[in-house]
């Protein structure tokens, strides 16, 4: 019993940490371009510096 | 105290952010196209690709406008045009705001869950009621925040007298976390918590697919008057001249107009000879030839000039604004369309209501006291709360236009899938529509050595026919001669100096039969042809609507002569020299014997036919005005994606149909148990998750597209 004193707030830190980091990501705009964030991983960066 | 600083300085620094759409965009490679190529451009710091908008962001310096960066697109090989001020912004903050609604109920509804799991595995006495207070602490911020959608809408509905599906939501919800309050406080044995933020985020997942699909593909919608010359240049009486707004032009004035200017009012030429672009007001790709005397208009464009031009019809009283305020009319008859989800729920939320109410009368009758009853009642009310009637509509559609994007169509919105499914006779524009609205140039027949003067000529004019010689060359593979001293003598064409001998490029003598160009080299003479081609798959695309039962016609503003070619090679009915107001009218005469109509075209004169047609379809190439006024837009060169589009939204809505069917097939299941009085949160969870992922399956077998 005593330990779930400590690990019930742990857990819903963690969760709550998820949700601040979630909302952050969707401020920063992560979620904007979702098709082109699959797209973008076949594009060559090499050849930029050519 | 304010630091000094140079003018220069200033522009160094200053930068303009444009944004601009390219629907033309495929693959990785135009996206690595774009960004690279235009920031090799001088005077553009960046350009980010949003390839789900298929929009262009570019920072750049204030000395370049629109104009040369979708130019600069143009030679990148993308057709691309400016977007006004933000035309997404609330569709924007809209789903955003779903979305975090949809976070915050999933990180309450797995962690109501756990706690749930273990009570139901048997936990009691003080370590259950510590459980029950933890979930409703989560709980409550919760259903607070992330109900706000549906408890705002069910209020609107209810305070106009009616009822739509967030009602039926509303009160089960509240109720439920209510009663589980009050359980909790008294330290009974249920608690519906995690029954109540469940239900919440199944809805929120069908809003917020429903909203991503909208913002999705809406991108690319301008502004109606954007076309529309925003200022003049304007002739003072003591002959200066001064930059005037589009606004605060009046009768009488007189405009300068310079080549490549869009015409900001209706006038009358005054002085000078020219031709206009009138292509995007009539459909008719031919420039127009205007000279002393001749009636202009609002958004078309001059080609060549300059023009003096005496205003008789200013801002709101032009043809363009007119056919403006037609379409806003036309308009007002679509928004009057329910939508299935709506008609669904204006059934279904009284059947539930009533269900719940009769339990709640039944259980006290059979003398259960008013709290177990009311228990029973909210479980009802639970149960069969539309968790998977919320997905079953948007989860079709968004599946169904993802497929579509693949094909080449944007759907604008799911009500525009259900009115495609219902439509039974497809109305076709000619010009840009059934054509490609550009004339293309006949070149196969022409010698090598005219191929090249006739580049070298054709690349220095903006001309329409000249820049469709000079593509048409170009892909072919010809290679420009050296050509001299090359001068565009307005209304006659150009003229150079190729090895001494005098060549030009113009227009002929005597009158053709359709769009021609004459080239001479010394004295030698050659013609060169244009037309405006069918689009390759339009036969077969007429026949797939054939095949799914829908007859096609051509409706035209253009002249009689190429309409009834077209019309002759398609075999189809066709009415040429159509106005604005005729096509109305037609659309009118079709609605009243029954039939719905499916409106494609690409003009402005097309905008009020577009918007009061049952559903409409325009190409990427088409006018903002068109684009915006239809239901969706096909982008590329090929006409079958209209067909596509009818046959996905039949199927699409089969499957919605079924989803219904599942739904009410789980009702019937889940109801008797609830009104027997034996339902556990645990049924309720496994009931409620199980229908919407059937749902959710279902509705994923709309991903394969049969041909």
């Amino acid at each position: 019993m005593s330990g779930l004193l400590f690990l019930i707030p742990i857990a819903l830190g963690l969760g709550l940490l998820g949700l601040a980091m979630f909302f952050w990501a969707m401020r920063d705009g992560q979620f904007d371009d979702l098709d082109g964030a699959a797209q973008r991983i076949l594009i060559d960066d090499e050849d930029d510096d050519q | 105290m304010t630091a000094p600083f140079r003018q220069q300085d200033l522009e160094e620094t200053v930068r303009v952010d444009t944004r601009l759409t390219v629907p033309g965009m495929r693959c990785a490679g135009c996206i690595a196209k774009i960004e690279r190529g235009l920031a090799e451009i001088e005077g553009i710091d960046a350009a980010r690709v949003n390839f789900s908008a298929k929009r262009v962001a570019v920072r750049h310096s204030p000395g370049l406008d629109q104009g040369d960066l979708v130019e600069a697109l143009r030679h990148l090989g993308f057709e691309a045009q400016a977007l006004a001020d933000n035309p997404l912004g609330t569709d924007d903050k809209e789903s955003k705001a779903l979305l975090r609604a949809l976070a915050v109920a999933g990180f309450g509804m797995m962690n109501i869950m756990l706690l749930s799991v273990s009570v139901w595995s048997g936990a009691g006495g003080v370590t259950r009621d510590l459980f029950h207070w933890l979930s409703a602490i989560i709980a409550l911020p919760v259903v607070a925040y992330s109900g706000r959608p549906f408890f705002a809408s069910a209020w609107m509905a209810l305070r106009y007298g009616r009822t739509n599906m967030d009602v039926p939501i509303s009160i089960g919800v509240l109720l439920a976390t209510g009663l589980s309050v009050y359980e909790t406080i008294e330290g009974e044995g249920h608690a519906y918590f995690d029954s109540a933020v469940m239900l919440l985020f199944f809805l929120l997942a069908g809003r917020a697919l429903d909203a991503t699909m909208r913002t999705k593909t809406r991108a690319g919608i301008g502004a109606l008057l954007s076309k529309m010359g925003k200022s003049a240049r304007v002739l003072g009486h003591d002959g200066t001249t001064a930059q005037v707004d589009a606004a605060d032009l009046q009768p009488g004035m007189v405009m300068i107009v310079a080549s490549g200017n869009a015409l900001a009012a209706d006038g009358v030429v005054e002085k000078g000879r020219g031709s206009l672009d009138n292509s995007m007001l009539t459909g008719e790709s031919d420039p127009e030839r205007v000279a002393e005397g001749s009636v202009v208009h609002a958004g078309a464009i001059a080609l060549s000039g300059p023009l003096e031009v005496r205003v008789t019809a200013a801002s709101s009283d032009t043809v363009l604004a007119e056919i403006a305020r037609l379409m806003d009319e036309a308009g007002q008859s679509r928004s009057r369309y329910t939508r299935i989800a709506d008609r669904a729920s204006s059934l279904y939320a009284p059947a539930v209501h009533s269900l719940a109410l009769l339990a709640f009368i039944g259980w006290m009758v059979a003398g259960a006291g008013w709290y177990q009853s009311l228990v029973i009642a909210i479980a009802v009310l639970i149960i069969t709360c539309p968790c998977a009637m919320g997905l079953a509509v948007p989860a079709a559609q968004v599946v169904t236009s993802g497929a579509l994007i693949k094909r080449g169509l944007l759907v604008k919105d799911g009500s525009a899938l259900e009115r495609l499914a219902e439509i039974d006779i497809a109305i076709f524009d000619k010009t840009g529509t059934l054509t490609l609205g550009e004339p293309q140039a006949d070149v196969s027949s022409l010698p090598e050595v005219e191929r090249q003067v006739a580049l070298a000529l054709a690349r220095t004019s903006r001309h329409p026919l000249s820049r469709s010689l000079s593509d048409a060359l170009q892909h072919e593979g010809t290679r420009p001669a050296e050509v001299d001293d090359i001068v565009e003598v307005e209304g006659q064409g150009l003229a150079g100096t190729w090895q001494g001998v005098p060549v030009s490029l113009g227009r002929p003598v005597e009158e053709t039969t359709g769009m021609s160009s004459l080239l001479r080299i010394g004295c030698e003479e050659t013609m060169i042809a244009f037309a405006d081609g069918l689009r390759a798959d339009a036969g077969e695309t007429l026949a797939k609507l054939a095949e799914q039962g829908i007859s096609s016609r051509i409706l035209s503003g253009d002249r009689k002569g190429p309409v009834e070619a077209v019309a002759q090679a398609l075999d189809v009915e066709a009415t040429a020299e159509a106005k604005p107001q005729d096509k109305l009218a037609m659309l009118e005469s079709l609605r009243s014997q029954g039939l719905k109509v499916l409106m494609i075209g690409d003009g402005i004169n097309d905008g009020p036919a577009l918007a009061a047609a049952h559903a409409s379809i325009a190409p990427g190439s088409a006018s903002d005005v068109s684009q915006q006024a239809a239901d969706a837009v096909f982008t590329g060169k090929a006409l079958m994606p209209v067909a596509l589009a009818v046959a996905h939204a039949r199927r699409c809505m089969a499957i919605v149909r079924q989803n219904f069917g599942l739904a009410v097939v789980y009702n019937i299941c889940a109801v008797p148990l609830a009104l027997a009085g034996v339902v556990t949160p645990l049924i309720a969870a496994i009931a409620m998750s199980g229908s919407s992922l059937i749902v959710v399956g279902n509705s994923l077998r709309l991903a394969r597209i049969r041909e």
